[in-house]
């Protein structure tokens, strides 16, 4: 705002507030299907209703204002045990499946990346997981690890997989990686195409070894696209409810997660302590999102606003469109 | 400046919200003038159009009987809206109806243990007994329909369990169809002598962690004497009786007699391994006669089961678990006379019995059961009646769904050894206490 000429100035404003009319819709929806009913999640879990019965064998009707009694009663009393357990999957099943993933879809990426005959071919075989519904998944992979099914007739023993306990975590863990691993994949491959050839060239004239070009080029050019898809994908983990629940099945205590815990209450009429989950796992993914931005640089839209600074930088003129973008 | 049209911007989005909230908040405010009374049966008003709010109708015939009735009442007609396919799910939108109080579904298709839920809600409207010949209709079967001695549903469909066995082997082996589970045990060592059927299982249930559970354990500990509450709705989970109930499922675990897989069943994982002449016997619904006897090699079995009433515990016969559907009306809806005269419409001998030909599921007319022509199509009538009339119905709970949850978070634990069964009968016992209030 210090150098533009007066002209300059209002033309840009004009200008921004014609996208400010163009964009109030996106505006008005977002605030329709995010803003409103975050704001109705955190008011509905101040309250508790519906829990006492009458001497005529009636609910007793109304909200009842509880204040922060749904938060307490989750870190403390009877059903704390319950929700540091699903937390803990919860983060398990983050770690653990987004590591796999990461490792399998980097491998996938670079040997999507060499096929040179069939590549189109390969690439839409290895999308085919990504593109199955998770709850159609779930059920396929339930076939699997049926007492009679596929996995145990692999290993010759009869594991029997939807019961509580590891092999529970462990079948949730195959299945969600068997599904998410191409997405990574994609993401990375994408990111390994804008690579310049003349840098491997180069590596390979300095004597470079596959392995050492790997680490030193690949794994550092591909690191912005690789900490987003990253981003992408411990953002869904944190929400997984559809594949512990089909697959394994409700209230097993082994593969129990946050969404599937609040998913319960709500469906037992406690809808406040369900909302209270549901802020809670919301606060969680916030914060991880937080450092993930900060700490690890993940910049979604980080490209887009470089560009607008150099454009600004280079030429005296704001762009409207560049300052648009970021919002 | 961009700042301050975005400040603008969200001012303008936020007042668009409050004005729709408000609205909404209005137009649901002025639907729900039309909950039903505390006292007596309020009367049953407004004639004209209804629907049905049900799961699937598979086999069409929901829709066959809508479109008599609709052409015999040509200003009330009725119309079906499916809901999904999972019992849960259409719970859950019977549920979210019921709380925007929206007049979108009339008539009820509800699973026999909603009943207290709804009715203590007042999402259902009590009914007027004396509209109803109940005294023709399956006994358990209305006193599913009941909450706290009044009438809030009319039984359609019913449903008890069976304990199907392999005919044949039975036979080879030279012993009758048990009648408690000790002649149940035994019978099985003499059919597992035989070398064609060495490695062949006992007995099945449903046994994973979900509904099929509580039926099974609610079966285990009647059977033995015991109960899961008493006639003032106590649980009495904490007796001799139904830990030895439990005890009969955890030593059949231990001892191989319930083959281990069998804690990962569910009906259909139960039905394919009694098909493939895993089981011996097994317990199960109804429905599982027609697929088992199909001859087009999806069966091994065709031919060569039958079923018997499920084996008692001790010297009494066994006790079976009600399922089944009742059909309500919504407190909420419209034409509610008109609501009432189909269900009367829907339960009639006639619709029954069509119900029956076209889906094979139970009826809850008592006559029915004794039809020669129906008993030929369907032999296990004779057997279900017996099964059913001697059923006790799982507990009536306002909160069913922290009931059920709690039965099977004790019976799991015990079957998979995680606790003894005297512990989790306790701590089930101190929870219901505290759900049953």
């Amino acid at each position: 705002m210090t150098t533009p000429a007066r002209r300059g100035g209002r033309a840009a404003g004009e200008a921004g507030r014609l996208a400010a009319l163009l964009l109030s819709p996106t505006f008005i929806v977002l605030g329709l299907v995010v803003g409103y009913p975050l704001v109705a999640a955190l008011r509905e879990s101040l309250y508790r209703s519906g829990q006492t019965v009458d001497a005529d064998g009636f609910v007793v009707q109304g909200d009842q204002f509880v204040g922060v009694d749904n938060y307490t009663g989750m870190f403390s009393g009877p059903a704390a045990a319950r929700f540091w357990n699903a937390f803990g999957n919860t983060t398990f099943f983050t770690v653990t499946t987004v590591a796999a993933e990461v490792v399998i879809g980097v491998a996938m990426a670079l040997v999507m990346h060499q096929a040179l005959r069939w590549r189109g071919l390969v690439r839409a075989s290895i999308l085919v997981p990504w593109a199955i519904p998770t709850a159609v998944s779930a059920i396929l992979w339930q076939w699997i690890f049926q007492a009679d099914g596929v996995a145990n007739a692999l290993i010759g023993n009869q594991i029997l997989w939807t019961t509580e306990g590891w092999h529970a975590k462990f079948a949730v863990m195959i299945a969600d990686v068997w599904k998410t691993a191409p997405f990574v994949g994609l993401l990375v491959l994408a990111g390994l195409q804008v690579i310049p050839r003349d840098v491997y060239e180069a590596a390979r004239v300095d004597g470079a070894s596959p392995a050492r070009q790997f680490w030193s080029i690949t794994l550092p050019l591909v690191r912005p696209v690789l900490v987003v898809a990253v981003l992408f994908r411990v953002l869904d983990s944190l929400r997984m409810f559809d594949l512990p629940f089909v697959l394994i099945g409700n209230r097993k205590e082994s593969v129990e997660t946050l969404t599937m815990l609040a998913w319960d209450e709500a469906s037992n009429l406690r809808f406040g302590p369900a909302a209270a989950y549901a802020t809670i796992l919301f606060v969680y993914i916030a914060v991880v999102a937080f450092v993930f931005v900060k700490l690890l640089g993940a910049d979604v839209i980080g490209e887009a606003r470089d560009r607008g600074r150099q454009a600004r930088e280079r030429r005296p003129k704001p762009l409207p469109q560049a300052e648009v973008v970021p919002a | 400046m961009a700042q301050r049209t975005t400040l603008r911007l969200t001012a303008l989005a936020s007042a668009v919200l409050l004005v729709t909230a408000c609205g909404s908040g209005g137009s649901g405010g002025s639907g729900g003038t039309t909950g039903g009374g505390g006292g007596a049966a309020p009367a049953l008003e407004g004639r004209g159009e209804i629907t049905l709010a049900t799961g699937k109708d598979t086999s069409n015939n929901m829709q066959k009987l809508s479109d008599e009735w609709n052409a015999a009442h040509p200003n009330e007609k009725v119309r079906l809206v499916e809901l999904p396919d999972s019992a849960d799910g259409q719970r859950q939108q019977m549920i979210q109806n019921a709380q925007v109080k929206s007049d979108a579904y009339t008539v009820l298709n509800m699973d026999v243990v909603w009943t207290a839920e709804f009715a203590a809600n007042r999402w259902v409207v009590e009914l007027p007994r004396d509209q109803f010949d109940l005294n023709n209709f399956l006994k358990p079967a209305v006193a599913t329909a009941e909450y706290r001695d009044k009438l809030y549903a009319v039984p359609v469909y019913s449903d008890g369990g069976l304990l199907y066995y392999r005919k044949d082997l039975l036979e080879k082996a030279g012993v009758q169809p048990p009648k408690t589970w000790d002649e149940l045990t035994s019978a099985c060592q003499k059919v597992k002598a035989l070398p064609e059927a060495a490695s062949i299982g006992c007995y099945g249930g449903q046994f994973d962690k979900y509904e099929g559970l509580t039926v099974n354990f609610d079966e285990s500990v009647n059977s033995a004497g015991g109960s899961i509450v008493d006639g003032s709705g106590k649980p009495t989970v904490d007796t001799p009786q139904a830990k030895a109930g439990l005890d009969k499922l955890v030593n059949g675990f231990a001892s191989g007699q319930i083959p281990q897989k069998a804690i990962t069943f569910k009906e259909e994982d139960g039905r394919r391994a009694f098909q493939a002449g895993e089981l011996l016997f097994m317990r199960q619904w109804p429905y599982q006669w027609a697929l088992a006897s199909k001859t087009d090699g999806s069966s091994q079995v065709a031919g060569k089961f039958d079923v018997a009433p499920l084996p008692g515990n001790g010297s009494g016969p066994g006790v079976s678990s009600l399922g089944g559907h009742n059909f309500a009306i919504s407190a909420f809806a419209k034409n509610k006379a008109t609501a009432l005269d189909f269900i009367k419409f829907f339960t009639s001998e006639a619709a029954e019995r069509s119900n029956l030909l076209a889906t094979s599921q139970a009826p809850t007319r008592t006559n029915l059961y004794d039809d020669a022509e129906l008993n030929k199509q369907f032999p296990y009538l004779k057997t279900l009646k017996e099964s059913i009339l001697s059923a006790k119905p799982r507990p009536k709970a306002v909160r069913y769904g922290d009931v059920t949850s709690a039965i099977q978070e004790a019976a799991y634990a015990a079957l998979t050894k995680n606790k003894d069964s005297a512990t989790a009968l306790k701590e089930l016992q101190a929870k219901l206490q505290d759900l049953l209030k």
